[in-house]
C-alpha cells in the first residue's frame, strides 16, 4: 500500500514541476510565440523600417481601394491605424471590418508594404438571413459584427 | 445537383474534407477488427494445441 | 490466472456494449452527416466552408479526449499497476493520432480557402502538430521493448508528460495572438454558433465520441487476445 502511495505521489510532483516549468518556459518565450502584433505595438516599439514582421488588427472600414494589382487597406486596432500597400490577390474573407494579418515591413514613411495577406475570421456563426435580420434590428456594431452575440 | 456539389464553389475544400475523415476513420475501424478476428483465432488454436498436448484430456 | 481476472469481467461487459455502441456510431454518423451536408444553413461569411467545421471540430476535440484518456490510463497504470489500464492507453494510442491527422488535414483544407493558406506557426495551429508528434511517440515507444511492461512503464511516462500540451492548446488562442479564431464552443459566456449549426456540430461529435469507444473496445480486446497468446507461448516454450 506505501509504495502505491510513494508512485502516486511521485507522478503527482512530477506533473506539478512539469507544469510550473512549462509555464516558466511559455512566459519566457510568449513574445515569440505571438503570431502577430497589432498596429498600436509596431507604433509603440517603434519598429524599424525593413524589419519583417506580421501586422495584424481589422481592415478598416472605407480604407479599401484597388489599382492595377495593388490594393491599398488600412490596418486598426481601433487606436493605431497603419496603411497597407499588397501586390497580390487577397483572400476570400478579406472584406472591410475584418480580421487580417500581413506579413510584410514598414517602408519608413509610416506605409506596410505586405508581402502575404491572410484573412482571420471571428468565432461567431450564423446563417446569412439571421445576420441580415441582426443588422436590421441594429444589433450588428461594424467591425465586430453582431454585439454580444451567444446562444446560451 | 450540380449546384449542390459545387458547395458555392469550394468543392474542391469541402468534400476531400470528408473524405480524408471518412478514409481515416474506416481504416481504423477496419484494422481494429481484424486484428481481433486474427489474435482471438490464433489464441483458439493455441488453447487447442496445450490441451492436446497436455495429454488425452479430451 | 488471477492477473487476468479484471480482463475476463471487462470482456463480458464490453462484448454486451459493443453492438450498441457499434449501432449508435452508425445511427448518429448517418443524421451527423445528413445534417451537416444537406440540412444545415451555410454560414453569413465563410459560406459552405463551415461545413469543413462538422469534421474538422469533433476530429480536434477527439484529439484531445483521447489523449487525456490514455494519459489518465498511464497514470492508473503507473501507479495502481492495473493491467487494463496499460493495454487501454496501447489500445487508444492509434485512434487518438487518427483523429490528430483528421483535424490537421481538414484544418488546412479549410485555412486554404478562408484565411489563405494551408498553415502558418501560429500557436494553437504548432501546439495541435505537437500532439500528433506525442501519439506517434507513445506509439513508437510502447512497441520498442521486448518486454511489453517496459514498453507500457517507457510510453506511459511520455504520455503524463505530454499532458501539458492539453491546456497550451486549449487557451492558446487566447494568451496569444494567434491566426486561428478563439473558441466558439466550450466558452463561459455560452456558444457563438447559431443553433442550426451547433446542433450538426454536436450530433457529430457523439457519433465521434461513440465510434472511439466502439474502436477502444475491439481494441482492448485485440490487446487482451495478444497477451495470452504471449502467455500461453511462454508456457508451451517452458513445456
Amino acid at each position: 500500500m506505501t509504495r502505491k502511495r510513494l508512485r502516486l505521489y511521485a507522478v503527482l510532483s512530477g506533473l506539478a514541476m512539469l507544469g510550473i516549468a512549462t509555464a516558466l518556459v511559455l512566459s519566457a518565450l510568449s513574445d515569440n510565440l505571438v503570431f502577430f502584433h497589432s498596429p498600436s505595438d509596431v507604433v509603440e516599439n517603434s519598429v524599424e523600417a525593413g524589419q519583417r514582421i506580421r501586422l495584424g488588427g481589422l481592415v478598416e472600414e472605407g480604407s479599401v481601394a484597388r489599382s492595377d494589382g495593388t490594393v491599398l487597406f488600412a490596418i486598426t486596432d481601433m487606436k493605431t491605424t497603419i496603411p497597407v500597400r499588397f501586390a497580390g490577390i487577397v483572400p476570400d474573407l478579406f472584406r472591410e471590418g475584418q480580421g487580417v494579418v500581413a506579413d510584410g515591413q514598414l517602408d519608413g514613411k509610416g506605409n506596410f508594404i505586405a508581402s502575404e495577406v491572410l484573412a482571420k475570421h471571428d468565432e461567431k456563426y450564423m446563417p446569412p438571413e439571421v445576420a441580415d435580420a441582426l443588422k436590421r434590428a441594429g444589433h450588428w456594431k461594424e467591425g465586430e459584427g453582431p454585439e454580444g452575440a451567444s446562444y446560451k | 445537383m450540380d449546384t449542390y456539389f459545387s458547395m458555392g464553389g469550394h468543392a474542391a475544400y469541402i468534400w476531400p474534407s470528408y473524405l480524408v475523415a471518412a478514409v481515416v476513420l474506416i481504416a481504423l475501424l477496419i484494422a481494429s477488427w481484424r486484428a481481433v478476428r486474427a489474435r482471438e483465432a490464433q489464441l483458439k488454436t493455441l488453447r487447442h494445441a496445450r490441451r492436446g498436448g497436455a495429454g488425452e484430456t479430451e | 490466472m488471477h492477473r487476468f481476472a479484471n480482463p475476463t469481467r471487462f470482456l463480458r461487459i464490453a462484448n454486451a456494449v459493443l453492438p450498441w455502441t457499434g449501432g449508435l456510431t452508425a445511427l448518429l454518423l448517418g443524421v451527423g452527416l445528413y445534417l451537416a451536408l444537406l440540412n444545415s444553413p451555410p454560414d453569413y461569411q465563410q459560406g459552405e466552408t463551415v461545413r469543413i467545421m462538422y469534421v474538422h471540430v469533433p476530429s480536434a476535440w477527439m484529439g484531445m479526449l483521447v489523449y487525456l484518456t490514455m494519459a489518465i490510463a498511464s497514470a492508473v497504470a503507473l501507479i495502481w499497476r492495473h493491467p487494463l489500464a496499460d493495454i487501454a492507453a496501447k489500445a487508444a494510442a492509434p485512434i487518438g493520432a487518427g483523429f490528430t491527422i483528421i483535424c490537421l488535414v481538414t484544418g488546412a483544407l479549410w485555412g486554404k480557402p478562408m484565411w489563405g493558406t494551408w498553415w502558418v506557426w501560429d500557436a494553437r495551429l504548432t501546439s495541435m502538430l505537437i500532439l500528433l508528434f506525442l501519439y506517434l511517440g507513445y506509439i513508437a515507444l510502447v512497441n520498442a521493448f521486448d518486454d511489453p511492461n517496459r514498453g507500457y512503464r517507457a510510453a506511459g511516462i511520455l504520455a503524463l508528460v505530454g499532458v501539458v500540451n492539453l491546456p497550451i492548446i486549449k487557451f492558446s488562442v487566447d494568451w496569444w495572438n494567434t491566426l486561428h479564431q478563439p473558441a466558439s464552443v466550450i466558452r463561459l459566456d455560452g456558444p457563438t454558433i447559431h443553433p442550426d449549426i451547433l446542433l450538426p456540430l454536436l450530433v457529430m461529435a457523439v457519433a465521434f465520441k461513440l465510434f472511439f469507444i466502439t474502436v477502444l473496445i475491439l481494441r482492448i480486446r485485440s490487446e487482451i487476445a495478444a497477451a495470452k497468446i504471449r502467455n500461453l507461448q511462454l508456457s508451451l516454450a517452458r513445456g
